[in-house]
């Protein structure tokens, strides 16, 4: 008789290899585990959307010759001095102390040159960050480290900080390593602390009292400066509405591929929507009070390329913005650099220990040594080749949509592969008209 | 010596012209008359002049003032002086939630009682409260001094980094890492120095204070104070 | 969110000038709640008499469908206020009506019940409400009202405030709480009914469900604040009485003023300022998680 034959081992699903490690390092460490990035697992996301381009009931446009407009305008609503972007993606808040001084400028270079915009952090404005950006927007956080009205008032626009879509109801978190003394000075914190971070406003809670916050905002800076509210992705109808009838310019909407700094991993993953599911009831909620294209909408979360810019503009958004696309093309998680992430124990495309500030390519870190490795002309160039390429591809893909400006992207241009995807997006499953949860349902 | 009536003129004007002014000016003082409680009266204001508003005013007063001296001759409501740079800024009635919230710099003096949360998060700000500041009260204040003569509500200091609190009479219970330290001389004589700049005028005795500050056990996370956060 | 305005009289000479005094309270937090608007007053009563405010579709279906209830309940007098209309009856034949309205006018809601409280609430800025009720004509002991800036549902008249769940009891709510859908739940199953999805609404139910079980409605605030969870201001009209309960974090805000002529209540202190005596008033704001309650 023969032995019997060994069954295959098999590993668990729900106990996979992941979550059994992290099973383990809690036990050993008593500590959550503390990450950068955003949502790393696979959610419904613009990948499941499809252009309908034309054919014989609509004609595209010829590439260069025939325009195609990317331009927008933010802040037409109140601000004396609404702001005018040459292209519809913007570069999304990321502080110093987060960041290194030289990938701060060389957002600000790159931005700059293609004509658009880069966002402070939760830390306040740099003089190289404004020296360098030729339109910055200045975030008011809950934490308020650096808030000053001398950079409220050379700023270009000012972003009030709800949230943000990896940790929809978690404030700022910055460890000890990268509590430098300039990031100590500019915060007024000790130096190499951990930084414990305000989840609410500290004079304001609700929107009823943001709408007085926001007037105290534009009488300090003489109702010049859009006002933005940036708020992770969570329950969008409403918040949208009710930023809107709190007096905002613009909304901004990140959803949970959005990326941090740091924070803890269950947030990342647990808390907050896929941007997809997001951006269809802001709109709608714009549509409902009057004020779509009156109050613009800026979404974030996951942008890659210009496929995603041109989805997002066709379910409704004005603009899109970057964070943890921006830092790739600066050289984040380069394969180049594999045997020093070998070495913090992670490899190329993985590293997300951004919190312990140790990025090998200079740009997560406020090791003076390892930031100088980034060379801000050189990553400014990076970031507005870049740009280019997702602007050129939106382009593309809106002249075959038969659209002369990006704008007029629209939902009906739009099908779906998956039902989810249909259901978020509110387009019909390809080849069908099939809108899942819709009233006609 | 301008003197603007609130009733008539509209705030934005009122703020727009302050903003106008120049260090060299010759409008150094201006009367506000009628404030009826509106919010953000005298806000952003950046060159040494004397603002008095004769009456109660709203949310916001003096925010993010800039060398200015504002006097509310009456009570303040939510955020007054917050994020105060410098300057002076004086309440002779009480004040309500978040006063002097993220102040980095200056002098805020509230004659009558604070209400919750005075010098949340405060960043160096100065504060006088000649009554009694309310609940959670220097919430993760991380530097400067407040000077409390009458009472402090629940959960003082919770989470607080750098300032320095002082309280003359009772604290209703500390907050996390909030320990009472030892008041030293170097300590009285910052009382001391905080009172003079705010006018007391050596009318208070800063040993009669109790001193109040971090206990540094959560600044960098150990699992043993897991319970605090 | 929104803004509230309470207003108690000590002083029986200020009762014509209640509504007066509300109306004006309430134009001015229009910025904090533009939506709808909504208010109690509390008026005079007769014993052996139940108030059942009505709301109707419009001011015919309201009037139409009033006639109809005096033609069939003789012992009914109705007053019309526009789409509202108070109906006075015997105390005996209540239930009765409601059970006809229920029948013949199912459109028609009951938005309150008691035997001094009338209750009124629309969509549309609360100085236009105030005006299309003629709440400056009223007058009263106390009176409760709220503008609204609708956060999680929709801006219907059903979401405004006051709420009332039982007799002569209301009460108006400045915040957002976060387990109203489970507490909803809860109550359901001990048979009180609700008609939105609003948070206020199970509020108001809850201090019902309390007090029916035989709590004061000072003890029912009490225990509230261990059921009820998220950041709120509440302000509460009974018959003889109004009361004031903030959560324990006390992050919305609240301001009161007293005089020996009254207690008032505002959510910011626009509110009182053109109140009479308020230069000489103790202005205070309430402490968090303590109950506060004046009754004549």
């Amino acid at each position: 008789m023969d032995a019997t034959p060994k069954i295959t081992p098999r590993k668990s699903s729900t106990f996979d290899d992941y979550s059994l490690s992290e099973i383990r390092r809690a036990a050993a460490s008593g500590l959550y585990d503390i990450r950068g990035g955003g949502a790393k697992r696979k959610v419904p996301h613009f990948d499941d959307l499809l252009f309908l381009g034309a054919s014989i009931s609509r004609y595209p446009l010829e590439g260069y010759r025939e325009k195609c407009a990317t331009d927008v305008w933010l802040g037409t609503r109140f601000a004396e001095k609404p702001i005018h972007l040459k292209i519809p993606i913007t570069i999304a808040g990321m502080s110093f102390g987060s960041l290194s001084a030289q990938a701060k400028e060389a957002l600000g270079r790159g931005a700059s040159q293609m004509g658009t915009s880069t966002t402070t952090g939760d830390g306040g404005m740099t003089e190289e960050e404004r020296g360098h950006s030729t339109i910055l927007v200045y975030q008011l956080l809950p934490s308020r480290y650096g808030m000053n009205p001398d950079d409220l008032r050379r700023a270009d626009a000012i972003e009030i900080v709800i949230g943000q879509g990896a940790k929809p109801g978690g404030g700022g978190m910055l460890l000890g390593q990268k509590i430098s003394d300039r990031v100590a000075e500019m915060r007024t914190l000790p130096k190499g602390i951990d930084q414990r971070s305000a989840c609410r406003h500290p004079d304001w809670t609700g929107p009823d009292d943001l709408e007085i916050k926001i007037q105290e905002l534009r009488e300090i800076t003489d109702w010049q400066k859009p006002i933005y509210i940036k708020v992770g992705a969570s329950r969008p109808y409403y918040d949208t509405a009710l930023a809107v009838k709190a007096g905002a310019d613009v909304v901004v909407l990140d959803g949970m591929q959005g990326g941090t700094a740091a924070t803890q991993e269950v947030f990342i993953e647990h808390v907050g929507l896929p941007i997809l599911g997001a951006i269809r009831p802001s709109v709608q909620a714009l549509q409902d009070l009057g004020m779509h294209r009156k109050v613009q909408l800026i979404v974030s979360g996951g942008i890659r390329s210009g496929a995603d810019v041109a989805k997002a503009l066709a379910l409704g958004a004005d603009a899109v913005s970057i964070g943890t696309a921006a830092l790739v093309a600066l050289g984040d998680n380069d394969p180049a650099l594999e045997d020093e992430y070998q070495a913090l124990g992670t490899t190329a495309g993985a590293y997300d220990d951004w919190h312990e500030g140790r990025c090998p390519a200079g740009i997560t870190t406020q090791d003076a040594a390892l930031a100088e490795r980034l060379d801000p002309a050189l990553g400014g160039r990076r970031l507005a080749n870049y740009l280019s390429v997702l602007t050129l591809e939106t382009q593309t893909i809106a002249r075959a949509c038969g659209k002369s400006h990006v704008h007029n992207l629209e939902p009906e241009d739009l099908v779906a592969l998956t039902v989810e995807a249909a259901a978020m997006a509110k387009v019909p499953l390809a080849g069908t008209d099939w809108i899942p949860g819709s009233k006609s349902d | 010596m301008p003197d603007i009536d609130l009733g008539v003129t509209p705030l934005r004007e009122l703020n727009a012209a302050l903003h106008r002014l120049t260090p060299e000016t010759n409008e150094r003082h201006w009367v506000i008359e009628n404030p009826a409680g509106r919010h953000a009266i005298a806000a952003g204001l950046h060159v040494p002049v004397t603002v008095e508003i004769n009456g109660p005013v709203g949310y916001y007063c003096a925010g993010m003032n800039k060398l200015a001296t504002v006097l509310v001759h009456g009570s303040a409501g939510v955020g007054v002086a917050e994020n105060m740079m410098s300057g002076f800024v004086h309440v002779s009635g009480d004040a309500s939630q978040a006063a002097g919230a993220t102040g980095r710099g200056g002098l805020l003096r509230i004659d009558g009682n604070a209400s919750s949360r005075c010098g949340i998060s405060m960043k160096g700000i100065d504060i006088v409260v000649k009554g009694s500041v309310g609940h959670m009260s220097a919430f993760m204040a991380q530097a400067g001094n407040l000077v409390v003569l009458g009472d402090a509500g629940d959960s003082l200091g919770d989470s607080i980094y750098e300032a320095k609190l002082f309280v003359r009479g009772s604290v209703k219970s500390l907050g996390a890492d909030c320990i009472e330290k030892e008041m030293r001389d170097e300590h009285k004589a910052a009382v001391h120095d905080v009172l003079a700049r705010a006018g007391f005028n050596s009318e208070v005795d800063p040993s009669e204070f109790k001193r109040y500050g971090s206990a540094r056990k959560l600044y960098n996370f150990n699992v043993d104070h897991a319970g605090e956060y | 969110m929104c803004g509230i305005v309470g207003l108690f009289l000590k002083d029986p000479a200020l009762e014509p000038e209640l509504g007066r005094l509300t109306a004006r309270m309430l134009a001015t937090m229009s910025d904090r709640g533009p939506d709808s608007a909504g208010f109690a007053v509390y008026g005079a009563g007769e014993a052996g008499q139940t108030k059942l405010t009505l709301r109707g579709a419009s001011p015919l279906a309201m009037e139409e469908t009033a006639a109809e209830i005096e033609s069939a309940f003789p012992g009914a007098k109705t007053i019309l206020h526009d789409t509202h209309a108070v109906i006075a009856v015997p105390d005996q034949e209540v239930e009765a009506v409601i059970k006809w309205l229920e029948r013949e006018a199912p459109e028609t809601e009951v938005v309150g019940r008691g035997k001094r409280m009338e209750l009124y609430k629309e969509v549309g800025l609360p100085q236009k409400v105030a005006e299309r009720f003629d709440l400056a004509a009223m007058r009263g002991t106390h009176a409760i009202g709220h503008t609204r800036m609708a956060t999680e549902s929709a801006v219907t008249t059903d979401g405004a405030h006051p709420y009332s769940t039982g007799k002569d009891q209301c009460l108006v709510h400045n915040g957002s709480l976060s387990n109203h859908n489970n507490l909803r739940r809860e109550l359901k199953r001990e048979g009180l009914r609700f008609e939105t999805e609003n948070d206020t609404e199970v509020a108001a139910g809850y201090l019902t469900w309390r007090m029916r079980e035989g709590l004061s409605l000072g003890d029912a605030l009490k225990v509230s604040l261990d059921d009820l969870d998220g950041f709120y201001t509440f302000v509460v009209g009974t018959e003889n009485g109004l009361g004031v309960l903030r959560d324990g974090i006390a992050c919305k805000p609240a301001i009161m003023a007293e005089t020996d002529k009254y207690v008032a209540f505002g959510s910011e202190y626009r509110v009182l300022a053109e109140l009479p005596g308020i230069g000489q008033a103790r202005v205070w704001e309430p402490e968090p998680a303590t109950v506060y309650f004046w009754e004549r």
